[in-house]
């Protein structure tokens, strides 16, 4: 087997008292869909904020497509290929959809500030290319109609789907999703999954945070479950579905 | 009749001096939720690089007309003003990112009072005379007089406002820049560089305080140490009366700034009966920024402070 995409060994976070991530690992192939589910507290996030650079944690490995992104800054690892979506949206409110993804792509372009005010032909030529790629990421997600209007403007599904054609923006290898169907209808999920899909056929790895466990059943590859920083299962969603521990964790003990 | 359409004018010169401050000082708010006190310092060092600048030229016997000595005095002072701004930031304000912001409002106090000291060891205490370079070409305007010079300005302020929107709307720095001024720890994630947008709002917002600098001076034909503060503090005004933060408020601000001293100024003998007079005109400035302050903190076009949370 080729080695895997992303992999944390031995991962610690604490925060204060809290430990909040206990001795996490975990190994992304290329090409998954991996899903990171459990129940409310459980450290999904935090690990989010580990392996996009929020949160440096304070032990453990982090590889990412052979770059060592231990304790490294999140624009390094933005760079390196991961990138992600927000629990709670923050797009840039007051900027138009077509803007938000053309800031995505500052991680992959050059130009200077220089070069911005005097209208240099180089960077007019990467400017005109920025502007054409984020309006193909707009279509390949579905809101290229909604273009112009401010992002705060957009409705909620949408609003989703520009932060992931953001987070595309920075052509990542690995796309970290932290709950992008929460609050969307059977309809829009439906349209979520399918888009999810279709990135994945792309060639973007998928990292995601879900609490739709119907939706994480049809749509990952793997799934791992954490449960108060420990990570408590891993396999293919059936297994995890019927293993012990994680009904366990989600619904009790049943007495005796 | 003629007094108004006077009064008129002159508001409008002054206030389109008050906007191209009121920017640089909305544009570092508007980023990093700074009151850059020392920008007014930066306007007055504007003006006292070129006077010198000019003087110079003039010992030297170098002949040429007055406006290209002018702007060998701008092209003089923009780049002192730039490097200036640039470097407030970095030994002032960039070590004190994460700090309460009281920290960086008192060192702004601190920056602008080192810098008129500064001032007046290089310069001296005493009024600067502009040069008398630019011949006074008077226009009659409805029976209202008005010069080259401050025709000059007017169109000059609103071709650089106009650059700077369109800097600010259409160009990736400016992208960045909004996009910092909204949420810049996610801008950081797209790739931004934070650092290098705070440093290029600084030089940008100082360049544009030099030229105004030079406008002031100009128009009143003399420059001082300590000019800074008063200008600074009505270009401030201006910028809380259009809305902290937002550009063309600023705009809004300055010119409506202006307009209310010079018209108010220009009556305020008539409506007092002679107990105040036009030196006065000072006094309109902290009225509109106490008025503003107690009846819309968030300015005529600034947005509500929730919706920023």
């Amino acid at each position: 087997m080729s080695t895997p995409l992303l992999q944390i060994q031995g991962i610690h976070k604490r925060f204060g008292g809290l430990h909040a991530l206990n001795d996490v690992g975990l190994s992304i192939n290329a090409g998954e869909i991996y899903g990171l589910i459990g129940p409310n507290g459980a450290g999904k996030t935090t690990l989010f904020n580990v392996l996009t650079g929020l949160y440096q944690p304070d032990e453990g490995r982090f590889t990412f497509d052979g770059h060592d992104l231990f304790r490294k800054k999140p624009y390094v690892v933005v760079r390196s290929g991961i990138a992600r979506t927000f629990q709670n949206i923050r797009l840039f409110a007051n900027m138009t959809a077509l803007e938000n993804v053309m800031v995505g792509q500052h991680v992959r372009t050059h130009s200077g500030v220089i070069g911005a005010i005097f209208r240099h032909p180089k960077a007019r030529a990467e400017e005109a290319a920025i502007r054409t790629h984020a309006l193909e990421l707009l279509e390949y997600v579905g809101i290229a109609k909604r273009r112009d209007e401010l992002a705060r403007n957009l409705s909620y599904g949408d609003q989703r789907r520009l932060e992931i054609a953001r987070a595309l923006a920075t052509r990542p290898r690995l796309l970290a999703l932290d709950e992008p169907a929460a609050g969307m209808n059977p309809s829009e999920t439906e349209g979520l999954k399918k888009l999810m899909q279709k990135i994945r056929d792309d060639g973007v790895t998928i990292l995601l945070i879900e609490h739709d466990v119907k939706l994480m059943m049809g749509l990952c590859d793997r799934i791992a479950v954490l449960d108060y920083g420990k990570k408590i299962a891993e396999g293919r969603p059936e297994q995890v579905k019927n293993d012990p521990r994680v009904i366990e964790a989600y619904l009790g003990v049943a007495p005796e | 009749m003629d007094i108004f359409i006077q009064q008129l004018i002159n508001g409008l010169i002054v206030g389109s001096i008050y906007a191209l401050i009121a920017l640089g000082y909305t544009m570092v708010y508007g980023i990093m939720q700074l009151i850059n006190f020392a920008h007014g310092e930066i306007v007055m060092i504007g003006a006292m690089v070129t006077i010198t600048c000019i003087n110079l030229l003039l010992g030297l016997g170098v002949q040429l007309p007055g406006p290209l000595l002018l702007l060998a005095g701008l092209l003089m002072a923009i780049p002192v003003s730039m490097l200036l701004g640039f470097t407030i930031e970095r030994v002032a304000y960039r070590p004190l990112r994460r700090a309460p912001r009281l920290a960086p409002l008192i060192t702004a106090i601190g920056v602008s009072i080192v810098l008129q000291q500064l001032a007046m060891l290089i310069w001296g205490r005493n009024y600067r005379p502009f040069p008398a370079i630019l011949p006074t070409v008077v226009h009659d305007f409805y029976g209202a007089a008005i010069t080259d010079l401050q025709i000059a300005i007017f169109i000059l302020a609103f071709l650089l406002m106009g650059g700077l929107f369109f800097l600010i709307e259409r160009t990736k720095l400016g992208r960045a820049m909004r996009a910092t001024s909204q949420n810049p720890d996610v801008a950081g994630l797209m790739g931004v560089n934070i650092n290098t947008v705070i440093s290029m709002t600084f030089v940008i917002g100082s360049a544009l305080g030099a030229v105004a600098g030079v406008m002031v001076a100009a128009n009143y034909d003399q420059a001082h140490a300590y000019m800074g503060f008063m200008i600074g503090l009505k270009a401030f005004t201006a910028a809380v009366l259009g809305g902290i933060g937002n550009l063309a408020g600023a705009v809004v601000g300055g010119i409506l700034l202006g307009l209310i001293e010079s018209l108010g100024s220009g009556y305020l003998g008539d409506l007092t009966g002679g107990f105040l007079g036009s030196h006065y005109k000072d006094i309109f400035a902290f009225v509109v920024l106490i008025a503003v302050l107690i009846f819309r903190p968030s300015g005529l076009m600034g947005e509500r402070v929730a919706e920023r949370a």
